[in-house]
């Protein structure tokens, strides 16, 4: 059993708090992921799960046991540092079985299960080489190696990914998510890239200045993100965002332009107040280019030059300005459209969100 | 001529022109010492000749075989003096880096109140010259009685040698990543091991230069010895090299020969030590 589970969690450097006491259950196998901007807390978190880093209030548990002031080494945990830290003046076993020899195992064993996991890993060539004759790849799999080496309850990665480029980026994604399913440990994985977040994690857990926003399934963050910032942090190309006031049944923008209030919120808010209305690119599409979004539409369309057009093959990001602000929208079956051009934007509003403009609590119920 | 073979022709002389510049340099550098190894070799007549005989006519080893023949027979207690030297350039350059690593690694890794100050004041201790300290270091350890014994000078060369052995300490160890001795600390290790197994290894070749420039300057040190040793008890080597001064002579011969004897151990262990000083040892730490 390997649970983490925080309790009130605190931070501060002198008197500034960097985390506010914040609550999370992981569960054991759970694969869950901190996403955040830079400067969110996440690394710290991590930090303090750890053990590199001293909590300043709140509680710790890992595998129901409080770790408070335990040392890292009493944690049973093992971590994939952003810059990989590996030894320099240890050859790739030496890096991997240092865990091992530090505990006093035999050589037998360490030499065996580095082995097993230098296979794993597809390492087994590299055994005797140094961490500076590997490729920026081969060192992060050096990494992952050391730390499943240990067998170790709770594995932490600190933005493991963050040094490699996109290519290897996305194949290291899959053999993370391989590994984990291989190995079946508990993981807390710090990222920027909600990318990542959304393909690895069972659960994301997105912060923001030292508080979590939402915890929830990548599904539940992208479809009914809980505040405006978790909208707009998640997905890619980001949500459409958008001051308005309600007013008649009618979104109304600064500049005069207006939308139609979505009929799912009709009920709930009233004349006068102040929302942030927001529509993912997906859901706003030259007509007749969308995803259907099945029976219970509230499509509303009108016609807007579009200022931009990215295409990336498959489909095309097109721009438009609306309610003073460049909107971007997603055109499947993509056809060619010049700048200055005028065409008939639908805005899926079945799938709008609203949030209230001071708070930034999503208003879907 | 057509340009590739002008540049061909530029190249050479270039070359060439490195070459003789290297030379230069070098012969500046070492024609002092190889003029000290021929002196020890040749009657004084030819040493103070003017103009100078570049080519020795005889050479031989009298100056060194007197050297160990004992007071009376033109020798001086060499055995002695190497010893002293000896045992007070080793234990002020061990001391002297232990507490440059332990002062070296504070600088590098923790936070403190007045750390740049006290950086700053170690470093400012250096600037004051060692012979201005001569005189009031005399009266302390004359009042204290630790005038010519081998801890008087070995508690000098301490003080002397530790804002640097830091200051060069800190340096490297600043090279090493933070993050290796956390990863360390992850993989089993106490505080403690984790600097011994990983941080040690990758800043020796700071603490091997350290030791070497800690070792030199005990071992050549004549200001501060020439006050603060009197006889067979303490000097050292460059004290015991005045030995060869009489009252209206000098042996510039048997000078030239103990200061060979000097030479050598300090050679010997440099070209121990030198194997350490690999430098870039932390590449592919981190990083792609």
């Amino acid at each position: 059993m390997a649970t983490v589970s925080l309790k009130g969690l605190v931070k501060r450097y002198g008197p500034v708090p960097v985390v506010h006491g914040i609550d999370l259950d992981v569960a054991d196998r759970e694969f869950i992921a901190l996403v955040g901007p830079s400067g969110c807390g996440k690394s710290t978190t991590l930090r303090m799960i750890a053990g590199l880093e001293d909590i300043s209030g709140g509680e710790i548990r890992i595998g129901g046991r409080v770790v408070n002031d335990l040392p890292p080494r009493s944690r049973n945990i093992s971590m994939v540092f952003q810059s990989y830290a590996l030894y320099p003046h240890m050859t790739v076993a030496e890096n991997m079985g240092f865990s091992l020899k530090i505990a006093g195992r035999s050589k037998d064993e360490i030499a065996a299960r580095v082995a097993e996991a230098a296979k794993t890993l597809g390492l087994e060539e590299l055994l005797e080489r140094r961490p500076s004759q590997l490729s920026g790849g081969q060192r992060q799999r050096v990494a992952m190696g050391r730390a499943i080496v240990r067998n170790p309850e709770v594995f932490l990665f600190d933005e493991p990914l963050s040094n490699l480029d996109a290519k290897l980026r996305t194949q290291m994604r899959i053999e993370i998510k391989k590994l984990h399913a291989k190995v079946n440990s508990t993981v807390v994985y710090v990222t920027h890239d909600q990318v990542e977040a959304m393909t690895l994690a069972d659960r994301i857990v997105i912060m923001r200045d030292g508080y979590i926003e939402q915890v929830g399934t990548p599904e539940e963050v992208f479809r009914r993100p809980a505040t405006h910032f978790v909208a707009g942090f998640i997905g890619s190309p980001p949500m459409n965002l958008q001051e308005a006031v309600v007013d008649d049944g009618k979104l109304a923008f600064a500049n005069g332009d207006t939308l139609p209030l979505p009929r799912r919120f009709r009920e709930q808010v009233t004349a006068g107040r102040k929302v942030v209305f927001g529509l993912r690119p997906d859901d706003l599409y030259p007509a007749g280019h969308g995803i259907h979004s099945g029976e219970d539409t509230d499509v509303h369309t009108m016609e807007r030059p579009i200022s931009l057009t990215e295409p990336l093959g498959n489909e095309t990001l097109v721009f438009a300005e609306f309610g003073a602000r460049e909107w971007i929208s997603r055109m499947l079956n993509p056809k060619t459209l010049r700048p200055g051009e005028k065409v008939d934007l639908s805005f899926d509003l079945s799938q709008a969100h609203l949030f209230d403009a001071e708070t930034g609590k999503s208003l879907r119920t | 001529m057509d340009t590739n073979a002008a540049h061909r022709l530029k190249r050479g002389f270039a070359k060439a022109a490195h070459l003789v510049g290297l030379f230069l340099a070098m012969a500046v550098i070492c024609l002092p010492g190889f003029w000290i190894v021929l002196s020890s070799l040749r009657p004084t007549v030819e040493i103070m000749a003017k103009p100078p005989v570049w080519i020795p006519r005889e050479l031989s080893f009298e100056a060194y075989v007197a050297m160990f023949s004992g007071v009376g027979s033109g020798g001086i207690p060499v055995i002695d003096y190497f010893t002293n030297s000896l045992v007070i350039s080793v234990t002020s350059t061990v001391i002297a880096l232990a507490v440059g690593m332990a002062g070296g690694y504070a600088f590098a890794r923790y936070r403190f109140r007045f750390k740049s100050s006290i950086f700053l004041g170690f470093m400012l201790t250096r600037t004051v010259p060692g012979i201005a300290l001569s005189l009031p270091l005399f009266y302390v350890y004359a009042k204290l009685g630790i005038i010519d014994t081998h801890f008087g000078l070995i508690l000098a060369y301490v003080a002397l040698n530790v804002p640097f052995t830091i200051w060069l300490i800190d340096g490297f160890f600043r090279q090493v990543p933070k993050d290796l001795a956390e990863a360390a600390q992850i993989d089993g290790c106490t505080r403690w091991q984790a600097f011994w197994q990983v941080e040690f290894p990758l800043a020796r070749p700071g603490i091997a230069s350290a030791g070497i420039f800690a070792f030199l300057i005990s071992w050549n040190e004549f200001a501060l010895a020439s006050q603060l040793t009197r006889s067979t008890n303490s000097k050292t080597l460059p004290v015991g090299l005045l030995d060869y001064t009489a009252e209206f002579t000098i042996d510039w011969r048997g000078m030239c020969a103990l200061a060979v004897v000097m030479i050598i151990p300090a050679l010997t262990l440099t070209f121990i030590v030198q194997k350490h000083l690999v430098s870039g040892l932390t590449s592919g730490a981190v990083k792609g």
